[in-house]
């Protein structure tokens, strides 16, 4: 299997010191194309995970790699939507969602001369998530859960190979959420992006992911993997299956056996 | 809607009755015009010496004026090189405090030293009191750039000063207003304290020269022009701030 994010045998210390290690012997590996969960206890070093695989923090120990390459500054291929969808306030959603293309080759250069095809890429990313016309509306004029969306847009707008959910359903309501793992469903099968979603919520995980990886208390690493077989596309429905229901009750077993442990 | 109104009115009708009071205390409690004149006497020696007051303070405004540029210019230079590299903040930390903990009628002297009296120990004056706060307002806005933000751009590979011109600046604009109101106050005073040391002209002399006159209700007609032109003052830089920034009170009320 070749994998497309690999991380092996990962150690990581925030502050580069002799402190407690965030992460240790962490290692997983996703392919290119597949939607892979991470679960845990909090404050066992999933968003560190995360940072780790795009270069914004380097390990200690261990080696990080994407697309076959080692990873040892930013990446530019990701995009990445938190549980705080950090809008820029003084710009409006659509400027916003421009905002990635101002930074990220080639587009960067493309922009001026191109805005108008740009401005309608955006503009259809919008009305994918359900924002259809919400352009010109400011972030603060825009609901939780409409902000998580075009922050959503945001991370997709210059067509990422990697796309980074750091928990981003996790301040939303439980339908606002179910319509949203909806709209990520969607656009995950339309672009074939690789995905890594972290979450605490094991059905999010279970019906969106293809593997549902589960971290140990910190110092986190790997402590189990489970593929997740349903076929796609998926329906919602599924998620009141018995198949569902005991995938998630496994899963939550070793979410106790780590928190236990801790 | 009367609500409204009374509260378009408040400033003025606060004013009118502070004066008022003023007045009436002078009367009822007959204080002498040489400790603290009524405001019917500061009205008398407005009218009187309107000519010499505006002069002076005219030269004032010009003297507020290019201190206060002064500290926008440099305060905002050091202010965005200070919070945008830790090293420079770590550095330079200690010497600002500690010059801004030196009281600026102190540094008059050595201005007069150095450039004798004129217009500049006010400029310089004012410009030594008032860029602190610029620097260290938008220090902290660059500096206090959510994490997540920063995360999302480096990810896309935004070099520092892609970070910088797409979110520290814009950021640090309200705390740059914000730190302009208090500067241009200060900016005021400082270069009132000058004019008195160590000028012949501007409103800070004429107070100087009046008090040596002991002509009280001069002084007090002197210091109703420092507040009305303070207030005017502090009104351009309110406009200001709310054309440039306005997306910051709002945001916030949506918010809050
Ligand atoms: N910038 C930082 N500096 C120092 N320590 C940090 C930093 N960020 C995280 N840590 C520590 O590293 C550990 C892992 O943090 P991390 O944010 O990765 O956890 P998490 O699994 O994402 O938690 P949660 O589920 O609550 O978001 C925590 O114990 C935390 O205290
Ligand atoms: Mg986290």
């Amino acid at each position: 299997m070749t994998a497309f994010v690999e991380l092996n045998e990962v150690t990581h210390v925030y502050g580069g010191g002799d402190g407690p290690p965030a992460v240790e012997g962490l290692s997983l590996k996703v392919r290119e194309g597949e939607f892979a969960a991470i679960v845990g206890p909090s404050g066992c070093g999933k968003s560190t995970l995360m940072k780790l695989a795009t270069g914004l923090q380097k390990p200690k120990a261990g080696l990080v790699a994407v697309a076959g390459q080692r990873v040892a500054e930013p990446i530019k291929i990701t995009g990445m939507a938190f549980q705080n969808p950090v809008l820029l306030p003084w710009r409006t959603t659509l400027e916003n969602l421009l905002l990635p293309l101002e930074v990220v080759q080639p587009h960067r250069q493309r922009l001026r001369a191109n805005k108008a095809e740009y401005v309608a890429r955006a503009e259809a990313l919008l009305e994918k998530v359900g924002l259809k016309g919400m352009g010109a509306k400011y972030p603060w004029e825009l609901s939780g859960g409409m902000q998580q969306r075009a922050s959503l847009c945001r991370s997709l707008i210059h067509e990422p190979k990697l796309l980074m959910l750091d928990e981003p359903f996790g301040a939303l309501d439980a339908f606002t959420r179910e319509e949203l793992w909806c709209v990520i469903r969607d656009l995950q099968a339309e672009r074939a992006v690789t995905v890594i979603l972290v979450t605490h919520d094991l059905r999010e995980a279970v019906f969106l992911a293809d593997r549902v990886f589960c971290m140990s208390a910190r110092p986190g690493k790997i402590t189990a993997e489970r593929e997740i077989g349903f076929a796609r596309p998926r329906d919602l429905e599924i998620t009141y299956t018995p198949e569902f229901a005991e995938i998630v009750h496994e899963l939550r077993g070793h979410i106790r056996q780590a928190r236990a442990a801790a | 809607m009367k609500r409204s109104i009374w509260l378009r009115l408040a400033p003025y009708l606060f004013t009118l009755g502070f004066f008022a009071l003023w007045e009436a205390a002078c009367r009822a409690l007959s204080i002498s015009a040489f400790v603290l004149p009524p405001p019917s006497a500061i009205w008398t020696a407005l009218v009187q010496y309107q000519k010499p007051l505006y002069t002076n303070a005219f030269h004032t405004l010009w003297m507020t004026s290019a201190g206060f540029a002064l500290s926008i210019l440099f305060g905002l230079a050091v202010g965005l090189l200070v919070g945008s590299s830790r090293l420079l903040r770590a550095g330079l930390n200690p010497l600002l405090v500690g010059f801004n903990a030196i009281p600026k009628v102190a540094v008059v002297p050595i201005l007069v030293l150095w450039f004798g009296v004129g217009w500049l120990p006010p400029v310089l004056t004012a410009f030594v009191i008032s860029f602190f706060p610029i620097v260290v307002n938008v220090a902290t806005g660059l500096a206090t750039i959510e994490p997540e933000t920063e995360d999302v751009l480096k990810a896309l590979g935004a070099s520092r000063l892609d970070i910088m011109t797409k979110v520290g600046i814009p950021r640090s604009l309200p705390y740059f207003f914000g730190a302009l109101k208090v500067s241009i106050t200060l900016a005021y005073v400082g270069s009132v304290i000058g004019e008195q040391n160590a000028s012949n002209l501007g409103i800070g002399n004429l107070i100087t020269r009046a008090s040596a006159d002991f002509n009280v209700p001069l002084v007090f007609a002197a210091l109703i022009v420092l507040a009305v032109l303070g207030i005017f003052l502090v009104a351009v830089v309110d406009f200001v701030e709310n054309r440039m920034t306005g997306w910051a009170k709002r945001s916030q009320m949506a918010g809050g």
